[in-house]
């Protein structure tokens, strides 16, 4: 099949799967159409992702369609460049085929926060797809895609792939530029990548990752050939398991899916070993300080001036400040920002901000002790599976909660990945969640690969699309 | 805690209604964000941004040479309100 043949199809099926899923904000067909002829009448044909088709989260830069962030305040805004990941992917002949549904602001964990309607997951359509990347998901998961890009500040990437039963990797802090990913929270955002497999994410992740000028934050780190690593015997690798975080809050069916998936990896060879991090029960109180202040600094640029939705009728510029964000922004977006105007006001940022800070630290710190240890760790991705749509949303807390297991690979910077390991009796994915040390995304992806290997999932979504 | 005012300094017109939804949800929050107090956290160093130690090691400025720029066409191709080559806004004073 051609590359434009392949691309119509995919295009087609984006549309169809569409009016039921709500995966895609935008599918762009006349651009896509054009870029697979562009790539087909190429003589390059070494490029490592010749004619991929690419799904990218809308808070990702492109200057060929919107980037909405899922949100209000900036609606049909097209950037005027692309993010440094999307021209790498481009730069290696990938298409992208659309820009993907998420919770405002990436802030959420079952993209019911998106300005633009909810996402529905393919497995059981009144169940979320997780979030806050849960279009990107979704668009793998029912098969449209192969690969997308999405983002992880607490587990935006992770948490959804668990419930949409796909691979989902969030690399090392600076091992992919963000360069054109619209901030949320500075210190933890990281671009992350969804697959139907680990090899995947590893041909895009060799694509993306990398030092850039555009962004200092990225590091002058080798890129490893993630590709051809994926099959290293994981003989005598050793998988920690911090047992405390087996308790309170877990679901009995991911617990006990979780548990099989540990002896399976010592049946292929690999050593299990018991480690601890006892701070990491305060990682979504240390989160959710941290995040809300940085979002609260970052989203002041978003104020009618420059960019996106301004609202009407204002007598003064404050009034316009002032209603273009009370009109422009949703509800969790404003609890957000103003959680965290509290914990930095003056008089409560010793108390909150500043010793959040030195939580983080001692998050760190339990890493780096239960590395010394052994090459990864092994948890459950996300406490529960996909819960149903409308069943946390009145209640914040409760779902800021479904990132207990996944936050704080992002507070410590280290890389993390989430692998299908069962489904539930009510046929819902579960994930198995891996963190590794800096840089160790050849590893992760590497025990990932061998478990899909040895004990694939074996099954598909209730909406997928059909051969 | 007072929302209202947490809200202006956030430059946040809320209403009443959003006073009474955020005022419980935020203080449930807030109540839950404390358990940190348990911590002594009184010698031990602030984690200050992200940067991993390599990260940290190749964080570096750009030369401070003037480069190219998006222009001003392209800077105001987006604005909602623009004229004679600048942003438009309601009067500040």
């Amino acid at each position: 099949m051609t590359i434009c043949s392949e691309i119509e199809k995919i295009l087609n099926n984006a549309e169809k799967l569409n009016e039921t899923l709500n995966s895609f904000l935008t599918v762009e067909r006349e651009y896509a159409t054009e870029r697979a002829a562009e790539v087909e009448n190429s003589a390059n044909e070494n490029q490592p992702l010749r004619g991929v088709a690419i799904a990218v989260k809308d808070n990702i830069c492109t200057s060929f369609s919107q980037t909405s962030c899922g949100s209000r305040i900036l609606g049909n805004y097209r950037p005027q460049y692309n993010a440094t990941a999307v021209e790498k992917l481009s730069n290696a002949g990938a298409i992208v085929v659309g820009k993907t549904n998420m919770d405002e602001f990436a802030m959420g964990s079952s993209n019911e926060n998106s300005a633009f309607g909810a996402v529905k997951n393919p497995w059981n359509l009144a169940r979320v797809p997780g979030g806050s990347s849960g279009g990107s998901a979704v668009a793998v998961a029912s098969g449209v895609v192969r690969a997308a890009l999405g983002s992880e500040t607490g587990g935006s990437v992770r948490q959804p792939a668990s419930f949409c039963g796909i691979v989902g990797l969030k690399p090392t802090y600076g091992r992919i530029s963000r360069f054109g990913l619209v901030a949320f929270a500075s210190s933890l955002d990281q671009i992350g990548i969804f697959g139907q497999t680990s090899e995947d994410v590893a041909k895009v992740l060799g694509v993306v990752a990398g030092r850039d000028k555009n962004d200092s934050t990225t590091a002058e780190v080798k890129v490893n050939d993630y590709v051809s690593e994926l099959s290293n015997d994981i003989k005598g690798k050793r998988i920690g398991i911090p047992r405390a975080l087996f308790g309170e809050g877990l679901d009995e069916k991911v617990r006990s899916a979780v548990e099989k998936s540990i002896e399976n990896y010592r049946s292929l060879g690999a050593e299990i070993v018991d480690v601890k991090l006892p701070n990491s029960k305060y990682s979504i109180a240390v989160y959710y300080i941290l995040a809300t202040a940085e979002a609260s600094s970052n989203l002041a640029r978003f104020d009618g001036v420059r960019y996106g939705f301004r609202a009407e009728g204002s007598h003064d510029l404050r009034e316009m400040y002032m209603k273009t964000r009370e009109e422009g922004f949703g509800a969790e977006v404003k609890r957000r920002i103003m959680l965290g105007t509290y914990v930095l006001s003056s008089g409560y940022y010793e108390a909150y901000y500043a010793r959040a800070q030195k939580v983080r630290t001692l998050l760190k710190q339990d890493f780096s002790n239960a590395f010394e240890n052994c090459d990864a760790i092994l948890t459950p991705t996300a406490p529960t599976t996909a819960f149903k749509i409308g069943e946390k949303s009145d209640d914040p807390l409760a779902m800021y909660l479904s990132d207990i297991y996944t936050c704080s690979a992002n507070l410590a910077g280290i890389p993390g990945i989430s692998v299908p390991c069962g489904l539930s009796s009510e046929g819902l994915p579960i994930g198995l969640q891996l963190q590794g040390r800096n840089w160790s995304e050849n590893l992760l992806l590497n025990l990932a690969h061998a478990y899909e290997q040895e004990f694939p999932l074996g099954a598909k979504p209730e909406i997928s699309v059909t051969e | 805690m007072d929302i209202k005012k947490i809200a202006k300094l956030a430059h946040l017109e809320i209403t009443e209604e959003e006073v009474a939804l955020y005022t419980p949800q935020m203080a449930s929050i807030v109540g839950y964000v404390e358990q940190l107090n348990e911590l002594d956290t009184e010698n031990i160093e602030p984690a200050i941004g992200g940067l991993t130690p390599e990260g940290a090691a190749t964080d570096t400025i750009r030369a401070d040479v003037p480069h190219e720029s998006l222009g001003q066409k392209l800077a105001l191709d987006q604005a909602p309100s623009a004229v004679e080559g600048h942003f438009q806004v309601p009067k500040v004073l």
